[in-house]
């Protein structure tokens, strides 16, 4: 299972990640991970998860294989038992090549994998990931993605936080939309996209844009939004619009089914969070 | 808003990984980093020991360069444990991030720094034995006393690493721990009795320096190195003990502060 936690900047994604994992303690209210009371079992509770935080902080000051045995043995593991568990990580990781290699000498996909590979050391049942893409190119975000459903169909869970919504649509099962710190959302994306929004959309940009949304757009859609220079009109049967646009030889459009973004920005609104 | 948590510390021998970290670490670059603590500290005990012992007939009952020496030992402990508690744990901690990645382990922040507190000690550890040693080549120990001042040395490392740790909580860049040596180690040098005795003092800066760990480190080295036993040694093991537990736990409560909202 992967369970997606969204939610604009400052939304309170990481300081949930924090206080699951007992590193914030709590204003009010009680937090139970895996069976665990958190903060005060905080500390048997991580021997049995693993994470992976937003910021690089593999061990600079080590090789590849180092950072793993000396993130093993903060859990207690053995020399032995973690002699037997690094070529499986490495070779998840697709760093079996590199085994010697400084982290100064990786890229940002290797050292990605790598801390993922690392968060795996302890055999977790659930894996933290604080937006584990951001930052890569495609070819990297690809590879995590394929990573992180293999472990979920052997049987971990995951609790993933992020900001793109096409990745938590293809990994996640379940999703819950957090803003302000307050859950307003949950369920399985696709079951959001048809609870919450019509399911197609049609983009207009253009200089016209404008002028064509108070024209035609308003009236042709159940719902039509303005940013700046694009109009999104959501609706459950978009024939006419598009049709109506072949003849506007002045305005782009693009005509799509709706996601979870659509979804997200309906629920926390358009505006730019700093 | 910054709160503060004073509750009592949950260490665990998992601080131990801490250590062992930082251990492989300087292992790769054992020789140049124990070059670097040595050469500066024997060169001025060397170099004033015999340049300036040679027109001082005798200083607190010893050859200068014995009197040397053994305020040499705890002042290159101060500054080995005072460098690695700041610079290299604050690299550790603020820079690299490195204390985030192991705290996501089952390692509490009373694990963290009671490992960086260690390890700061142990290398002082070897800079101030390494300085006795070259003290006992030299001739300059009298009697096997001078074993004890090994204990001495860790318990003076674990005092400075405590203090550097808290300035490492406070610190916003490398650029702060400069206040910290200008105002407070290199005073602290001069007015411990390193250098001569601190008799020698005004009297008002006599009883200061009763304040001061390195004063208290220089007052049993000293002796126990020239076959004696301290006075008041209890007193001045005390005041060692005391600094080191007060800043360690002062220094917990100020990264809880900082890492822990």
């Amino acid at each position: 299972m992967c369970f997606g936690l969204l939610g604009p900047n400052g939304a309170g994604k990481t300081t949930t990640l924090r206080l699951c994992l007992g590193l914030t303690n709590p204003d009010a209210g009680e937090i139970t991970m895996l069976g665990f009371k958190v903060p005060g079992e905080a500390r048997e509770a991580r021997r049995r998860v693993g994470v992976v935080s937003q910021v690089d902080n593999l061990d600079p000051d080590f090789t590849v294989r180092e950072n793993l045995l000396v993130y093993g043995r903060y859990f207690g593991l053995r020399p032995r038992e973690l002699a037997a568990r690094i070529p499986d990580l490495l070779e998840f990781a697709g760093l079996t090549a590199r085994e010697q290699s400084r982290i100064q000498t990786l890229s940002g996909g290797m050292k990605r994998r790598l801390t993922l590979a690392r968060a795996l050391v302890n055999d977790p049942q659930l894996i933290f990931l604080d937006e584990p893409s951001t930052g890569l190119d495609p070819q990297a975000r690809h590879l995590i993605w394929d990573r992180l459903r293999k472990l979920t169909s052997d049987g971990r869970t995951i609790l993933l936080t992020t900001h793109f919504m096409d990745e938590a649509e293809r990994l996640c099962h379940r999703v819950a939309i957090i803003d302000h710190g307050r859950k307003i959302a949950e369920g399985a994306p696709r079951d959001l996209i048809a609870q919450h929004i019509e399911p197609q959309v049609v983009e207009v940009f253009g200089d016209g844009a404008q002028a064509w949304a108070e024209k035609v757009g308003r009236s042709a859609s159940e719902r039509c939004e303005t940013t700046g220079e694009t109009v999104f009109c959501y609706t459950h049967d978009a024939d006419a619009i598009v049709h109506q646009l072949e003849r506007e030889p002045g305005l782009r459009y693009l005509h799509r089914p709706a996601s979870l973004e659509d979804v997200f920005l309906k629920l926390t609104g358009r505006e730019i969070r700093d | 808003m910054m709160t503060h948590d004073f509750s009592a510390p949950r260490v665990s021998w998992r601080f131990m990984h801490v250590w062992q970290r930082n251990r492989l670490v300087w292992r790769k670059l054992a020789i140049p980093s124990m070059l670097g603590n040595l050469a500066d500290p024997m060169l001025y005990m060397l170099g004033l020991g015999y340049g300036l012992g040679a027109m001082l007939p005798e200083v607190g009952g010893m050859s200068y360069v014995a009197f040397l020496a053994a305020g040499t030992v705890c002042s290159s402990t101060m500054m080995s444990a005072s460098f690695e508690s700041m610079y290299s744990s604050f690299s550790r901690m603020h820079v690299q991030r490195t204390w985030d990645a192991i705290m996501n382990a089952p390692v509490t922040l009373e694990d963290v720094v009671l490992g960086e507190a260690m390890w700061a000690a142990s290398k002082a550890f070897l800079s101030g034995a390494a300085v006795l040693l070259v003290a006992a080549a030299l001739g300059l120990i009298a009697s096997p006393l001078g074993l004890l001042v090994l204990p001495l040395v860790f318990l003076t490392g674990l005092a400075f690493a405590g203090l550097g740790l808290v300035m490492t909580s406070l610190s916003p860049s490398y650029d702060f721990f400069m206040y910290y040596f200008t105002l407070a180690v290199t005073p602290m040098m001069l007015a411990s009795g390193v250098f001569y005795p601190v008799e020698q003092l005004p009297g008002w800066l006599q009883v200061a320096a009763e304040a001061l760990p390195l004063t208290h480190a220089v007052a049993l080295a000293r002796p126990l190195m020239n076959g004696a036993v301290p006075e008041a040694a209890a007193l001045h093991v005390l005041v060692l003990v005391a600094y080191a537990a007060v800043s360690l736990y002062a220094a917990l409560v100020l990264t809880r502060a900082r890492l822990l909202t």
